[in-house]
C-alpha cells in the first residue's frame, strides 16, 4: 500500500520540477534566476552538511571552496587571463574556453584538494577552536583575492572577473535561448535544468554517502570521536575525506556561478554567505536531507520573493524600510524564531535508537 | 627605529580594545559554552547610542567640556548596551540552554543580523563623523607620537581591567561566577543561582564592549552599523588566540594580537621588498591564529580540557 503512493508522490515532484522553470518564465526572467540561485544554495547547503551534518565539524568558511570553483572557473573561461599575460595569450590564439566536461572534475578536484589543504592543520582541534579556524581560512581566501592584482595581475581585485562564457555542451550554449517546435526556452530555464540535475545527483550522491560505511562511520565520529576511535575507525583520514567531500561540492557550484552570472568579484564570498549556508543547514535539519533542501530553498528563495512583495510596504513607511532591509529583518526574525520554537530544525532527522528506550519503559 | 615605537603604541591601543571585547566572549564562553555572535554588535550600539548622546549634549549644553560630555556618553552607552544585552541572552539564548549546541548559535547570529538592520533603520546607514572631544595636541615619545585618545584609550582599560579583576576575585558575585564556570550543577546545589550569574554574565561583558565601543569610535573617528563586525571577529580571535574561558588569556591575546597586526602592517611591505602590502594585515591574525592553534590546540593559556565530560 505504502509503495505505490510514494512513487507517485516522487513523479509528481519530479514533474511539478521539470514544469516549473517553464511555469515562472512566463512570469520574467527574474523568477526563473531566483529558482536558480535556490538550486545553487541547496548543492552548497549539501556539501557543507557532510562536513557539519554528518561529520559534525563545525565550518565557517565554506565559502571559501565556492570561492575557488567560482575564481577557477572565471580564470579559465574569461578573457581575463589572456589579456594579462601575453603568453597564454599566444597559446591560446582564441582565448580559453574551457568546456563543461573540464570544469565539473577541475573544480571539484581543485576545491577537494583545498578541502584537504584546511583540514589537515585543523585535526587536532575541537567545536568551536575549528570553528574559528575556518572562519580565518574563509577571511584569507577572501583577502588574498581582493589583493593578488599586484604585483601580478591574477584575481583582478575587487573589479572581479567580467565577461566570463557561459556554459556550453553537445554545441549547446546555455547563454542562449533554444527554439524547440517555437516553443522559446530561456538561457535561464537551460541552467535551471543543468542545476537540477546536479542538485540531484548530489542528493543521490549524499544519501549512498549516508548509507555507506564511510557515512555511518562519519557519525559516529560526530556522536563520540574517542568511541569512533576505539571501535578501529581511523578518525584522522575520515575527517579529511569529510572536508574534502565537503568541498567538492563547494567547487562545483562556485563554477557553475561564475558561468550563471558571468561576473565574480571578492563582494560575493564574504563571511556572511557562510554564515548563511551554516544558517540553512540548521535551519532545515542538520544532517537530514529533506531537512537540509528545505532550508536551503527556503533562506534563500524567500527573501527574494518578498523583495517583489515588499514595494507596497517601502511606499507605506516612506521609503525608511526598503526591501534589501526587510529582508535582513525577515531574515533575523526566522532564524531566532525558528530556532526557538524548533531547536532541531524544521525537518529533522528521526532520532535514532528511539526504539531501544521504548523496550527499557 | 621611530615606525618601531610607533607601531607598538597603535598595537597596544587596538590591542587593549580588542582585550575588552574579547573579556566578553570569554565570560559568556567560560560560563554556558557559547559564542555569543551578537557581542559586536552590542559594541557597535554602544558606540551609536554614545554618538546620539554626544550630539544631544553638544546642543542642550554648549561650552562643557569635551572629557566630560565623553565621560557621560560613555555612561549612557555602557546602560543602554547591559540592558540589551540583558534582553538579549533572556530572549534568544535562555531557552535553548539545554538544545543541541548549535541551535543557540543560530540565534546569535540571527541577533546579530537583527540588530545591524535595527540599527541601520534606526541611525540611517551613512558614515557618520565622531567628534574628538580629548584635547588634539600628540605628545612625543621617542620619535613617535601618542594623541590624548590613544592615552585614554590605554588609561580606560586599566581601569576597567582591575575592576573586573576586583570584582571575579573578591566578590560574592565573581566567586559565584567561577563556581558556575567550573561545575554549574554543584554550584546551584551551593545556593548560587546560575540564571541571575549567566546574566550579570552577560551585563558585565556588555559594559566592557560598550566600553570598547566608545573608544574605538573615539580612535577611528566614524560610526557605522556594521562597525561592530571587525572588532567582534578580531576579539574572538583573540580570546580563542589566548584560550578560550580564560580571563587572562583574553587579556594577553587580545594585546597580542593587537602587537602582531601592527607590526605586520608596519613591515610586511619592506620584509617582502613590496610585494604584499599593509592592506595583508587582517590575514596576518588569523595566520598567526592558525599556527598557534595547530601547535597548541587549546591556547596560550587554555587549559587542556577533557575531551568528553
Amino acid at each position: 500500500m505504502k509503495q505505490p503512493t510514494k512513487i507517485i508522490a516522487f513523479v509528481l515532484t519530479a514533474l511539478a520540477l521539470l514544469v516549473l522553470p517553464l511555469v515562472l518564465q512566463s512570469f520574467g526572467n527574474a523568477w526563473v534566476r531566483i529558482a536558480d540561485m535556490a538550486l545553487l544554495y541547496v548543492l552548497l547547503a549539501l556539501g557543507l552538511n557532510i562536513v557539519v551534518g554528518y561529520a559534525g565539524l563545525l565550518d565557517l568558511g565554506y565559502v571559501a571552496f565556492f570561492a575557488i570553483g567560482a575564481y577557477m572557473y572565471g580564470l579559465l573561461a574569461s578573457p581575463h587571463l589572456s589579456e594579462t599575460f601575453a603568453w597564454i595569450a599566444a597559446m591560446f590564439p582564441e582565448g580559453i574556453h574551457t568546456p563543461l566536461w573540464i570544469v565539473i572534475p577541475a573544480a571539484a578536484g581543485l576545491a577537494g584538494v583545498f578541502g584537504v589543504l584546511l583540514g589537515a592543520p585543523t585535526l587536532r582541534l575541537r567545536g568551536d577552536y575549528l570553528a574559528i579556524v575556518t572562519l580565518g581560512f574563509g577571511e584569507i581566501i577572501r583577502v588574498f583575492l581582493n589583493n593578488l592584482d599586484h604585483p601580478v595581475n591574477i584575481t583582478n581585485g575587487p573589479k572581479g572577473i567580467s565577461q566570463i562564457d557561459s556554459l556550453s555542451f553537445f554545441g549547446l550554449s546555455l547563454g542562449k535561448s533554444l527554439d524547440i517546435g517555437g516553443f522559446e526556452v530561456r538561457s535561464v530555464t537551460l541552467y535551471y535544468y543543468l542545476f537540477l540535475a546536479l542538485v540531484v545527483g548530489s542528493v543521490v550522491i549524499s544519501h549512498r554517502l549516508q548509507m555507506s560505511r564511510v557515512g555511518r562511520a562519519w557519525m559516529a565520529i560526530r556522536e563520540d570521536e574517542i568511541a569512533a576511535k576505539a571501535m578501529g575507525i581511523n578518525t584522522r583520514n575520515l575527517k579529511l575525506l569529510a572536508f574534502g567531500m565537503g568541498a567538492t561540492f563547494g567547487g562545483v557550484s562556485g563554477a557553475m556561478f561564475a558561468s550563471f552570472q558571468g561576473f565574480i568579484s571578492p563582494e560575493s564570498f564574504s563571511l556572511m554567505e557562510s554564515v548563511m549556508i551554516v544558517a540553512m543547514v540548521v535551519l532545515g535539519g542538520i544532517g537530514h536531507l529533506p531537512g537540509v533542501i528545505l532550508g536551503a530553498v527556503m533562506l534563500s528563495a524567500l527573501p527574494e520573493v518578498l523583495r517583489y512583495v515588499a514595494g507596497p510596504l517601502q511606499e507605506m513607511t516612506g521609503g525608511r524600510l526598503d526591501s534589501a532591509i526587510l529582508r535582513q529583518l525577515l531574515i533575523a526574525l526566522a532564524m531566532i524564531s525558528i530556532m526557538l520554537v524548533r531547536p532541531r530544525g524544521l525537518w529533522p532527522s528521526p532520532e535514532h535508537g528511539k526504539s531501544l528506550q521504548n523496550l527499557k519503559t | 627605529m621611530d615606525t618601531f615605537i610607533q607601531q607598538i603604541i597603535n598595537g597596544l591601543v587596538a590591542g587593549s580594545m580588542y582585550a575588552l571585547v574579547a573579556l566578553g566572549y570569554t565570560m559568556v564562553y567560560g560560563i554556558i559554552g557559547l559564542i555569543n555572535f551578537a557581542h559586536g554588535e552590542v559594541l557597535m550600539v554602544g558606540a551609536l547610542t554614545s554618538w546620539t548622546i554626544i550630539g544631544l549634549m553638544q546642543d542642550a549644553m554648549p561650552g562643557t567640556p569635551g572629557y566630560i560630555i565623553l565621560f557621560i556618553a560613555m555612561i549612557i552607552a555602557c546602560v543602554v548596551a547591559g540592558c540589551l544585552s540583558f534582553v538579549i541572552e533572556k530572549v534568544a539564548y535562555r531557552p535553548l540552554r539545554n538544545s543541541p549546541r548549535l541551535a543557540p548559535l543560530i540565534t546569535a547570529l540571527g541577533v546579530s543580523i537583527l540588530l545591524q538592520t535595527l540599527a541601520m533603520i534606526i541611525w540611517k546607514p551613512n558614515y557618520k563623523p565622531y567628534q574628538t572631544l580629548m584635547p588634539r595636541t600628540p605628545f612625543e615619545i621617542g620619535g613617535a607620537v601618542i594623541t590624548p585618545t590613544q592615552i585614554l584609550i590605554l588609561g580606560t582599560t586599566a581601569v576597567s581591567l582591575a575592576i573586573l579583576m576586583w570584582l571575579v576575585n573578591y566578590t560574592k558575585l565573581g566567586r559565584a561566577m567561577r563556581a558556575t564556570a567550573e561545575n554549574p550543577r554543584v554550584a546551584a546545589l551551593m545556593g548560587v543561582k546560575p540564571d541571575v550569574v549567566i546574566s550579570a554574565t552577560f551585563v558585565i561583558g556588555a559594559v566592557l564592549a560598550a566600553v570598547a565601543g566608545v573608544m574605538w569610535a573615539s580612535n577611528y573617528g566614524t560610526v557605522q552599523h556594521t562597525m561592530g563586525f571587525l572588532p567582534g571577529l578580531k576579539a574572538f580571535t583573540a580570546a580563542v588566540f589566548g584560550g578560550i574561558g580564560n580571563l587572562g588569556g583574553a587579556v594577553l591575546g587580545g594585546i597580542l594580537l593587537g602587537l602582531i597586526e601592527a607590526m605586520g602592517a608596519g613591515y610586511i611591505g619592506t620584509l617582502t621588498g613590496g610585494v604584499l602590502g599593509s592592506h595583508y594585515s587582517d590575514i596576518f591574525a588569523f595566520i598567526v591564529l592558525i599556527a598557534v592553534l595547530t601547535l597548541k590546540p587549546s591556547g596560550l593559556l587554555g587549559e587542556r580540557v577533557a575531551d568528553r565530560a
